[in-house]
């Protein structure tokens, strides 16, 4: 999508700059240049409306669960500008630094974070088919995502590091050794669907599973089934979030890694887990729930279909978009849920839960969808049904690679 | 950090560590208010646990030899904050020894009645803050929910939610409103069915088991040894409880009352088989008995509230008229010990025959309950630190007076 | 057991470490000679008969009249109790003990009177002679860790005594 947006700015400047009398080729920087500018700043409203909206709907919803409101007053009825008015008040508390603290580090720390977790969303496709909505299209979509959200990692370790504080330095403890156990089964995880689909590239995995939900890996067989779960389960403890959120456990460390935050800077910690929340949770819809193709395929039944023209293909597109966004929302609140539900693991039970229970589980499962996989290839529905013919066809290695075609960004 | 290595030409291969000294508290989340535990660490593992009191020291002995015995009580008050009823009961009971003075049988029924919402109330809190303590919100504010109502009724009888000083010295300040009773039983039958909820959230719960189970040994033997009591005595399968075992003063107060001591016997609770199973990863006197003690005498406690709501309203007469404000106490000395919800309460009166007491001693149950911590942490996680001082239920506002 | 044939066979046993017995009052009681506190105390809690298990408080009484003109009436020299309230959780029996001691060691100002600690014996005892040693100074000999425990360790003065005056400042906070 990047060089066809960029050529087309590029085509808009050269018709603008003709009127001057000069002219821009089609390969010029500068179309490249508004057109990363574009994508950056539109996921970096996504990724911080979203945290407003999911720090929002987290207290709507843990209030629920709480046999309370929430948040009622601020912006109206429902108290949904809430999170903007703490934001505001975050704004203007006094920034502390403790003495001792490693300040260069101390500093940085929020906003590694922020920026492993925003990175992640550039190789994440909202859309697919012919014209994908991606920021960056990369053949190894996956790879990439899970290796950029595991720099935040080092935001925690810096953080806990940098604050001169003992329990801050518990917490970024506990993460290194949290992160040695979830990295390993959530890789196991992801790597079935993408054995499934023949490709890394994030959106053929989703367009793999276009249909119905009959079509969606979740539902391919058995395997597929159980490690959606595990799945799940990994990227709750790689956001950290309850009942494995160690690294900041209020009860026991005071509040962790980010005990000596205040104001902005702390703020960001949220920003980053929320969106990495929101990261974990697109991904999981578009590796197992069909990315946006939807349980009913409204948008192909309807013919929003890039052959019937761009404008069809674009709102089929943006349907899509909205349905993957819907789904990660769901898992998002099923996150939510979770925490306000169950008590907090202890840091040998996270290991063991992550390295002996998920990583055997994950192994087996994936030996089991890889031997489903070779008896019958071409089904779907736990081997019920046979994969339709567009489907099969993506699976083809000449569909695959995009990047070869040229260089990129 | 820095050892000097002897021979330059060995290498060190091992990961060099230090152990480090933690202060949890007085300011931290879950050390139920300003206690201080000083944690000596090796990594996560915790070798060493000093508890260090004394930050809500409030000199309430001191104040105690300068106020008549019914001035005194709402210092009691604020000795075990979450248990108000409770310490104004023993209080009172201990200056009515002294005195000789029974209460009528009504303002018995009252106390009872009074004394055993106080205990539900209590345990209330101290489930849902042991939740927070293991990480988990909601069944703090389901606990509080309830606690909440027990409230309203309390501030209907006496004006206060927290302070009551509603039971005093001969009695009552005031005898039940009408339509009490009909409200407190419409609670309790709203109550009963709360409390699997409770269970479904804590006591089944498989990462609360994981939690508790096995974690804070304690053994009768160190149980008594220690002067444990309450709960934490009963969790560990000691069958004593002032109730039924303590002084006739105020046993009697339980007399014609049908109600069994909680308490594991032969691997048994009482009626069981009502409540969920014991875990067979928990082991006796762990964190999770001394929790499922506290929720079982819940429901002893509705049980008991419902004996004394039918005798109360079939006694006849007088709920008991509190003494006057500077009576003068005879010449001599009491101590009594009552169950409060965290253990056995006790106060110690020395009178030299003036309104004022020469000296009041209170034995604090938290007191001895807390000074078996460092027993109980030792080699445990960090995490099982608030697990372990969560279990024990301790109010600081008791502990330090 | 009942209190009379507690304290008999005491007597019986140890003799002149019991100094007083009185079983008129409400709670009746045993006074027991200081210096030989530990040998009542082991045997209280070992003799199958009494099996004093379970130490429920310590308390310090300090017995000083400090108005000169009622002390002139008062029937006891000024000296210090230390209270032990026991019981036997296994016997369900209770008893007191008291110990009298002077308000200084050798009447020499300043310097506490001691008195064996029972800490072995029961570790409650840990902490409430912690306790006692704070708020009515007694020093406690062969205790574990005699520090004070609900006043700051660098407080000064026993506040439970009848003679104690609260100093008019703490590190820059007002006290009177």
């Amino acid at each position: 999508m990047d060089r066809d947006v960029a050529n087309s700015l590029n085509f808009l400047l050269d018709k603008l700059t003709g009127l001057l009398g000069r002219s821009v080729p089609e390969d010029h920087v500068a179309g490249h240049l508004i057109a990363a500018f574009l994508y950056v700043g539109l996921l970096l409203h996504l990724v911080a409306v979203s945290a407003l909206v999911f720090i929002w709907m987290e207290r709507k919803i843990a209030g629920r669960i709480q046999d309370r409101l929430g948040p009622t007053r601020v912006g109206g009825k429902f108290g949904w500008l809430q999170t903007l008015a703490d934001g505001l008040k975050l704004l203007t508390k006094e920034d502390l630094t403790p003495t001792g603290a490693d300040l260069f580090l101390f500093r940085i720390a929020p906003y590694v974070g922020f920026c492993a977790s925003l990175g992640a969303f550039i190789a994440i496709p909202f859309a697919g088919q012919d014209f994908p909505f991606v920021a960056q299209h990369l053949n190894v979509g996956v790879f990439f995502v899970l290796a950029v959200m595991g720099i935040e990692v080092f935001s925690v370790i810096l953080a806990g590091y940098a604050s001169a504080s003992k329990w801050s330095l518990f917490g970024a403890m506990r993460e290194a050794a949290q992160v040695v156990s979830y990295e390993v089964p959530l890789g196991l995880c992801v790597v079935v669907p993408v054995m499934l689909a023949g490709s890394m590239d994030l959106v053929h995995l989703g367009d793999k599973q276009q249909g119905w939900f009959t079509n969606w890996y979740l539902l391919h067989d058995p395997f597929t089934f159980v490690i959606f779960w595990v799945y799940f389960t990994c990227a709750t403890a790689s956001v950290n979030r309850a009942p494995f959120d160690l690294a900041e456990a209020e009860s026991e460390l005071v509040a962790g890694f980010h005990t000596e935050y205040s104001g902005l800077r702390w703020s960001f910690f949220f920003m980053a887990e929320y969106g990495s929340m929101l990261a974990v949770s697109l991904l999981g819809a578009i590796l197992f729930l069909g990315g946006w193709h939807g349980p009913v395929p409204v948008a192909s039944l309807l013919g929003l279909a890039w052959e019937n023209g761009p404008v069809w293909g674009y709102l089929g597109n943006l349907l899509g978009m909205v349905n993957l966004l819907a789904k990660a929302v769901l898992l998002v609140t099923v996150m939510i849920w979770v925490r306000w539900t169950l008590p907090r693991l202890r840091i040998d039970q996270v290991l063991t839960t992550c390295l002996k229970y998920c990583t055997p589980i994950a192994a087996a499962m994936f030996l089991g969808a890889a031997t489903w996989h070779m008896a019958m290839p071409d089904r779907v529905f736990a081997g019920l049904l046979q994969a339709p013919e567009a489907n099969r066809l993506l699976a083809e290695p000449s569909a695959t690679p995009r990047l070869q075609k040229g260089g990129n960004l | 950090m820095a050892t000097t290595v002897e021979d330059p030409r060995v290498i060190e291969v091992d990961v060099r560590t230090d152990e480090m000294l933690v202060n949890m508290g007085p300011q931290h989340p879950s050390t139920h208010g300003v206690l201080r535990l000083v944690l000596r660490t090796d990594g996560e593992v915790v070798s060493e646990v000093t508890p260090h009191i004394g930050y809500l020291h409030r000199c309430a002995e001191k104040i105690g030899e300068n106020l008549t015995p019914r001035q005194y009580i709402p210092y009691t008050d604020r000795m075990d904050y979450l248990a108000g009823m409770n310490m104004n009961l023993g209080w009172a009971l201990t200056v009515e020894k002294l005195l000789d003075l029974r209460v009528p049988e009504k303002g018995r029924h009252l106390r009872v009645l009074i004394a055993e919402m106080g205990r539900i109330a209590s345990h209330l809190v101290g489930m849902g803050a042991y939740g927070l303590d293991l990480g988990t919100f909601s069944p703090f504010l389901y606990a509080f929910r309830e606690r909440e109502k027990i409230l309203d009724l309390f501030e209907e009888a006496c004006g206060a939610r927290l302070t009551y000083s509603y039971l005093t010295v001969g009695g009552a300040t005031a005898d039940l409103p009408k339509g009490w009773l009909e409200k407190c039983e419409a609670f309790l039958d709203q109550f009963v069915p709360v409390i699997d909820e409770y269970h479904t959230l804590l006591t089944t719960n498989t990462i609360f088991i994981k939690r508790t189970a096995g974690i804070g040994l304690l053994s009768p033997e160190m149980a008594i040894d220690y002067g444990c009591s309450g709960p934490v005595l009963r969790g560990s399968g000691v069958d004593h409880d002032l109730r039924r075992d303590g002084e006739t003063i105020y046993t009697s107060m339980y007399d014609d009352y049908n109600f069994e001591i909680i308490c594991e016997r032969d691997g048994h609770y009482p009626q069981d088989q009502d409540y969920p199973p014991v875990p067979i990863e928990t082991m006796l006197g762990d964190c999770w008995h001394r929790f499922y003690v506290r929720m079982l005498e819940v429901v002893q406690s509705v049980g008991l509230v419902r004996q004394a709501m039918e005798k109360y309203q079939a006694s006849e007469g007088s709920h008991g008229e509190p003494i006057k404000l500077n009576q003068k106490l005879p010449p001599g000395e009491v101590y009594l010990e009552t169950e409060a919800p965290r253990g056995q309460m006790g106060f110690y009166l020395v009178s030299d025959g003036k309104a004022i007491p020469w000296r009041v001693r209170v034995r604090s149950s938290c007191f001895s309950n807390l000074s078996v911590t460092p027993e109980l942490c030792r080699g445990c996680l960090i995490a099982d630190v608030p697990a372990v001082v969560g279990s024990l239920d301790v109010v600081m506002g008791e502990i330090d007076r | 057991m009942e209190f009379q044939a507690i304290a008999e066979r005491l007597q019986e046993r140890l003799g002149d470490a019991i100094v007083a017995v009185e079983s008129e009052a409400i709670d009746p009681w045993i006074e027991v000679a200081p210096a030989r506190l530990m040998e009542v105390a082991t045997a209280l809690r070992d003799d199958p008969a009494w099996l004093f298990d379970y130490l429920h408080c310590i308390s310090g009484v300090d017995l000083l009249e400090t108005d000169p003109k009622k002390a002139a009436k008062t029937e006891w020299e000024p000296h210090l109790q230390v209270v032990y309230h026991l019981s036997s959780i296994r016997l369900k029996h209770r008893l007191v003990l008291k110990v009298h001691l002077p308000r200084w060691k050798e009447d020499q100002e300043g310097e506490l009177p001691e008195l064996a600690s029972v800490a072995s014996l029961w570790n409650t005892a840990n902490w409430h002679e912690r306790e006692v040693y704070d708020l009515c100074g007694v020093r406690f000999t062969n205790h574990p860790n005699l520090r004070r425990i609900l006043c700051p360790e660098d407080w000064v003065g026993y506040p439970l005594r009848k003679d104690y005056e609260m100093p008019l400042e703490y590190h820059g906070i007002r006290g009177r």
